[in-house]
């Protein structure tokens, strides 16, 4: 009883930080910071029974995977490293001589022009995903390479680029940049209109 | 003169620690905002296939997952060794895929709807006849844009 009575004493605040690390710390750990990316696609409507549109059959690309993991463009066995550069030679073959930004090889038995290409790519059921996506990706990539090129000389940026800036959703908030890049969008996918049409696997 | 007359004290004083908590919090909560939490329990396998010609995705809002691939080692006792879809945290089957979807869509507001993505997180030894089935019942619900999500690489090695 012998205590001085006062002001109560204060709490001592220095540990505060280090708890304050400590929770930090954690968050840093369990949380990610990564954005996924992946091969944005469009897939079709669906319809019971899809008409046939009536199409070239120089203006089709056939490419086919087997159950081994094979690949068969046009009924060659074709390695995947040169996949991209026969879909891109298929592209711009330019067999009419209508499409000026072409620099393909004017081979009348290959495609007429890029609006007139098509890509039909078949599936066996048992055909890994991996393989799957390699196919995908090397497909993207020979579209992706022509509209890059004819997008970076007409308007000095990438397609790629430009398509990422036009569908974010966060672009809206900026005035009249979405109005300002559709037309450029649209004008590129005309160009190189992406044809890509994939048959049920077969089971 | 000798109101101005500096006071000697002789040592120098400490710096105050007093707002490093403060500090430390505004980092914290600016880390709880920017990231985010993993959400789901993954049941199966899920080692992404690589690709280089890929986008990134937008805003979480606006995507929805659709995992698949074998279940892993430690539920293989109960839900067998052969392909599976995951939606959320329980195992499905292809046809409740739409409900799935209905659901996903009621969560969101209508105008942010169509930008809404379904990403396709499927393991590398997966079956295209699964991922046939997965895409029918996308197509058949109008949900036409997906993304095929990916690791970084080069799928040709």
């Amino acid at each position: 009883m012998g205590k001085k009575r006062g002001a109560p004493p204060e709490v001592n605040a220095g540990s505060m930080a280090d708890i304050a690390f400590l929770l930090l710390i954690f968050f840093l750990v369990t949380t990610t910071i990564g954005v996924d990316q992946g091969i944005n696609r469009l897939l079709p409507r669906y319809e019971e029974n899809p008409p046939v549109p009536p199409i070239n059959d120089r203006n089709i690309l056939t490419v086919l995977v087997n159950k081994d993991n094979q690949l068969l463009v046009e009924e060659k066995l074709v390695d995947i490293k040169d996949l991209r550069q026969t879909a891109i030679d298929f592209l711009e073959n330019n067999g009419k001589g209508i499409c000026a930004y072409c620099n393909g090889k004017k081979d009348p038995n290959s495609s007429d022009s890029p609006g007139d290409a098509v890509i039909s790519l078949n599936n066996d059921g048992q055909t890994t995903y991996e393989t799957y996506i390699a196919v995908q990706n090397e497909l993207v990539a020979a579209y992706n390479f022509l509209r890059d090129r004819e997008c970076k000389k007409r308007y000095g940026m990438t397609f790629t680029e430009m398509e990422y800036i036009f569908n974010d959703p966060a672009s809206k908030a900026t005035e009249g940049l979405v109005e300002d890049l559709e037309p450029k969008v649209k004008k590129i996918q005309d160009l190189f209109p992406m044809r890509l049409s994939e048959a049920e696997p077969k089971k | 003169m000798s109101k101005f007359k500096k006071k000697t004290t002789g040592e120098t004083p400490a710096i105050s620690t007093a707002s490093l908590p403060d500090i430390v919090f505004m980092l914290l909560f600016f880390f709880m905002t920017a990231t985010t939490m993993k959400d789901t329990d993954l049941k199966i396998e899920n080692t992404l296939p690589k690709a280089n010609q890929t986008a990134k995705l937008h805003k979480k809002e606006y995507v929805m997952y659709i995992y698949a691939g074998k279940p892993s080692e430690r539920y293989r006792s109960t839900l067998g060794g052969s392909d599976r879809i995951q939606l959320a945290d329980k195992m499905a089957s292809p046809s409740e895929i739409r409900n799935f979807i209905i659901t996903e869509r009621a969560q969101r507001n209508s105008e942010d709807e169509k930008y809404l993505t379904a990403s396709l997180k499927i393991d590398r030894q997966v079956k295209m006849g699964l991922v046939a089935a997965i895409k029918l019942e996308l197509r058949k619900i109008d949900q036409l844009k997906v993304n095929y999500t990916t690791a970084q690489g080069n799928p040709v090695e």
